[in-house]
């Protein structure tokens, strides 16, 4: 007998893929249902910028025809995705939340997108983004922020609201994020959804729409860690067309997830990443899952990172300066919006009136940032220092990782925030990414899990890092961690979020 | 650590003509009221940026990655042209790049 959708669609990727391999249900049924649940409660969250039903459907249809056929598939064959909209897919719109491309068709796919596809991946649509991906709570989007299934007037973290939302609230098993300073690690604590950041090079970043090239990094975003690294091995490898590709066989992270085994891993707490500025019931929850980690025989260790203090400012000079020439390609020339002023259309003053109409606020101060601080005579005051903190911040990170195997730290210092609170505050909005920020400096790879419900009953999360090319780390001790703390809530977090009962497109 | 001059508005208008911005004089405006606050937050990394500390522009690195010079497959024309705002006769058709004089 077919158990009704509703309890199929709650399940992670890994039991979708089992109950498809099991014939229990057809990828063109899970498909459709993700696709039901998206129409039932996607006008309120504004999860998806756009949804391809009909690709998503063929795909499916292809997928259960060769699974009769007796081929043999992918793990996640049939198992349908949500992809983030920075990330470029041919013959599907790609606006990066900008309405500098609203309308923009790609001409080609993103190596990740292309391994999608070549596993049969449905993809179900794109994710709703901070515009360009800048900002920490989905809100810069031009087409309306995302909001929080946990509750609708908080912000689902950003810049990947869109793809922590569509997992959170079980439109889609599993998604693809970007983090560039925390995108894919801090939406995932505050909607109570797993998020991994891999290794700088890990995943090929062709075809992902730049931000700050030096930082950007894909990865998985899911509902458990398992997910995660299944999806994670699925994405990465090495790619010709991305020259900051790693040549590395991609590890097993599956197999890490599922080991389940702490005993004698050694966990370093970042003295710099507490205390003030982390709300109190954070960090509680953040301790308790330090006290589980060691009744399970993990040895926990104070480290400090003095330099960690300065990774804040540093980001803000690379990424604002990193952005202000990766954004200079939309001028209104090749591709996109062009706006023509009525007064003298010379090709400057049209590139000047493109962008003016096309970027909103968080892009236009930040490239204007980065032009301030790569511009001649305050170059080595801000970008070189700032490239030389992130030297200090790699020393801080090695020194650590000779003591111990894993840092940890609350993911983000608060719960979500209400939608609005943050908006005209840039430093308070920049300081979300505390925690999240060094990773990227050092092209470190880190995850984020739930940790439990903290200030006004809102998850919280937990981030690990390990060295880079170390990224099995994270799912052992992430996997580990996560069925200690379901066995002791009696299921996932997700499952004491309330039920969306309205909200339909 | 050297003191920074504060952004003004003209700072702020000059900086979004280098970035071929066109902004509104209330966008000069409030930009030209956050500026000073998020360099200042900024400024910091200059107090442990020393000489000693060699710069990194790289999070993991690497030096000259080649490949073959060989032709691979690339967009056709009609892709390329395919999200132009206009094109004419095979080719991206952009505005007149010198003024009228």
């Amino acid at each position: 007998m077919t158990p009704p959708m509703n309890d199929i669609i709650r399940r992670s990727a890994a039991a979708q893929a089992a109950a498809l391999n099991a014939g229990e249900v057809s990828s063109e049924e899970l498909t459709r249902a993700h696709l039901d649940r998206i129409s039932a409660v996607d006008g309120d969250l504004n999860a998806f910028l756009h949804v391809d039903q009909d690709a998503a459907l063929a795909t499916a249809r292809d997928i259960d025809s060769r699974r009769a056929d007796g081929e043999e598939l992918h793990a996640l064959a049939g198992v349908p995705i949500a992809v983030k909209d920075v990330v470029v897919t041919e013959g599907q719109p790609t606006t990066a939340g900008s309405k500098i491309l609203e309308g923009w068709i790609p001409p080609y796919d993103a190596t990740l997108v292309t391994a999608l596809r070549e596993a049969g991946l449905p993809i179900l649509g794109k994710t709703n983004m901070d515009e360009f991906a800048m900002g920490s709570s989905t809100e810069t989007s031009a087409y309306g922020p995302t909001r929080n299934p946990w509750d609708r007037d908080r912000i689902p973290g950003g810049s990947g609201g869109g793809s922590a939302a569509a997992v959170g609230s079980y439109e889609a098993p599993l998604a693809i994020g970007t983090d560039t300073g925390g995108s894919i690690r801090q939406p995932g604590a505050v909607t109570g959804t797993v998020g991994v950041k891999p290794t700088y090079g890990s995943v090929s970043r062709y075809g992902l729409i730049a931000m700050a090239s030096s930082l950007d990094q894909a990865g998985p975003v899911t509902r458990t860690v398992e997910d995660s690294a299944l999806l994670h091995e699925l994405i990465a490898g090495h790619d010709p067309h991305d020259s900051t590709s790693l040549t590395d066989p991609v590890g097993s992270f599956a197999a890490a997830a599922r080991s389940k085994d702490v005993k004698g891993l050694r966990v370093g707490v970042i003295e710099e990443l507490e205390g003030e500025g982390f709300a109190p019931e954070v960090s509680a929850r953040f301790t308790e899952s330090l006290e589980q980690l060691e009744r399970a025989g993990a040895e926990i260790v104070r480290v400090s990172c003095p330099n960690f203090r300065y990774a804040l400012g540093a980001y803000y000079l690379i990424m604002p300066s990193e952005a202000s020439s990766n954004l200079a390609k939309f001028d209104g020339m090749r591709f996109g919006l062009r706006v023509i002023p009525e007064d003298h259309p010379t090709a400057e003053n049209v590139m000047k009136a493109t962008r003016g109409a096309g970027f909103g606020d968080e892009v236009k101060r930040r490239i204007l940032l980065g032009t301030y601080a790569l511009s001649a005579g305050y170059f080595d005051a801000y970008y070189g220092s700032a490239q030389k903190v992130r030297t200090l911040v790699q020393r801080d990170f090695a020194a650590a990782f000779e003591q111990v195997d894993v840092l940890a730290s609350p993911t983000s210092p608060t719960v979500a925030f209400r939608l609005g609170e943050k908006v005209d505050d840039p430093m308070a909005m920049y300081m979300n990414d505390i925690a999240t920020i060094p990773a990227n400096l050092a092209g470190t790879p880190g995850i984020s899990i739930p940790s439990g419900l903290a200030e006004d009953g809102l998850p919280a999360g937990i981030q690990f890092l390990a060295p880079a090319r170390a990224d099995e780390r994270l799912y052992r001790v992430g996997g580990a961690l996560e069925a200690l703390l379901e066995d002791s809530w009696g299921g996932p977090l997700l499952a004491k979020a309330p039920e969306l009962t309205s909200g339909a497109k | 650590m050297c003191l920074m001059p504060s952004i003004g508005r003209d700072d702020v208008a000059r900086l979004a003509d280098l970035a071929r911005i066109q902004l509104t004089d209330e966008e000069i405006d409030r930009f030209a009221g956050e500026f000073d606050s998020i360099m200042d937050a900024v400024a910091s990394v200059s107090e442990v940026a020393t000489e000693d500390v060699p710069a990194t522009s790289h999070p993991i690195a690497m030096t000259n990655v080649f490949r073959e010079d060989v032709v691979e497959n690339t967009l056709t024309q009609e892709q390329a042209l395919a999200g132009a705002p206009d094109a004419q006769d095979g080719r991206f058709a952009v505005p007149q790049i010198l003024g009228e004089e």
